[in-house]
C-alpha cells in the first residue's frame, strides 16, 4: 500500500518532468528535465521491486544511476565544444 | 510481530516525507522561470525525496544485500547530483544565459548582473535610480542601506566608501 502511494508520487514527478522536457525553451532546461526524469526512473525501478516483492530491480538501479551521470556529462560537452572528442580545458570562443 | 510493526510505520513515514519532496521539486521545476532555479528545485527532489524514499526502503528491507544496494544508490546520488548540476550551471553560463532578476513589481532586472558576477556584491548606491520619485525604489534603498548597517563587518567599509565618493 505504501509503496503503491511512493510509486504514484514518483509517478506524478516523472510526468511533470516530462512536461518541462518537452516545454524547456533552452536545451539546458531540457537537460535538467531529463536529469530528474533518469533519478526518478532509478526511484521507480526500486521502489517497484518493493512493491512486487523482487528487490533485484535495483541492480538495474544502479546501472541506470551510473549511465545518468555520464550522458548528462556527454550531452553538455556536446552542446559546449560542438565536438565529443574535444580535451576540454580552455573556454570555446 | 511489533518489531515489524514499528519498521512498517518508520517506512510509511519515510516514504510519506520523501513523495512530498519528490513532488514538491518536480512542481518546482515546472514552475519556476529560469534554468538555474529550475536546477535549484531539482537539487530538493534529488536529495531530500530520493534520500528519504531510500531510507525507507533500507528500513523496509533490513540487515540484507538489498540495503547494501540501496546504500549504493544513495552514494551514486549524493555524489553525481552536485555534479550534474555544477556541468549544467558552467555550460549554461557559458553559452550565455544569465539569472533571471525579478524586482518586487514584476520587472526584470539586468543592471545588477554585472556587479553580482564580480563576487556578489550588489551596491545599489551607485546606480542612479531610474525614477527618483518611485517609493518602490526608495523602500527598497532603505532596506539595503538597513541591511548593510546590520552587518557588523562590512559597515565601516562601505561607510568609508561613501564619504570618499562624496
Amino acid at each position: 500500500m505504501m509503496f503503491a502511494v511512493a510509486a504514484f508520487a514518483v509517478l506524478v514527478s516523472l510526468a511533470l518532468a516530462v512536461a518541462r522536457a518537452l516545454a524547456g525553451p533552452t536545451v539546458f532546461d531540457r537537460m535538467v528535465a531529463v536529469n530528474s526524469i533518469g533519478n526518478g526512473a532509478i526511484l521507480l525501478l526500486a521502489v517497484f521491486g518493493f512493491l512486487t516483492g523482487r528487490p533485484e530491480f535495483l541492480d538495474i538501479g544502479i546501472l541506470y544511476a551510473l549511465l545518468n551521470i555520464v550522458g548528462t556529462i556527454a550531452v553538455l560537452k556536446y552542446f559546449r565544444f560542438g565536438d565529443l572528442g574535444h580535451r576540454g580545458g580552455e573556454e570555446p570562443s | 510481530m511489533s518489531l515489524e510493526l514499528a519498521a512498517d510505520i518508520v517506512t510509511g513515514i519515510c516514504l510519506a516525507i520523501g513523495s512530498f519532496f519528490l513532488v514538491v521539486g518536480s512542481i518546482g521545476l515546472l514552475r519556476m522561470p529560469d534554468v538555474f532555479t529550475r536546477m535549484h528545485a531539482t537539487s530538493v527532489s534529488d536529495t531530500l525525496g530520493a534520500g528519504f524514499l531510500i531510507i525507507g526502503m533500507m528500513v523496509q528491507a533490513g540487515f540484507t544485500l538489498v540495503t547494501v544496494k540501496l546504500l549504493i544508490i544513495l552514494a551514486i546520488f549524493f555524489f553525481t547530483s552536485p555534479l550534474s548540476t555544477h556541468a549544467l550551471a558552467r555550460g549554461a553560463l557559458a553559452v550565455g544565459l544569465k539569472p533571471a532578476l525579478f524586482d518586487r513589481n514584476g520587472r526584470k532586472r539586468s543592471k545588477e548582473l554585472d556587479l553580482i558576477r564580480d563576487f556578489g556584491v550588489v551596491e545599489v548606491r551607485d546606480v542612479p535610480p531610474a525614477t527618483p520619485t518611485d517609493p518602490a525604489h526608495a523602500e527598497k534603498k532603505e532596506r539595503q542601506k538597513r541591511r548593510t548597517g546590520r552587518r557588523g563587518a562590512s559597515k565601516p567599509k562601505s561607510k568609508g566608501g561613501r564619504s570618499s565618493k562624496r
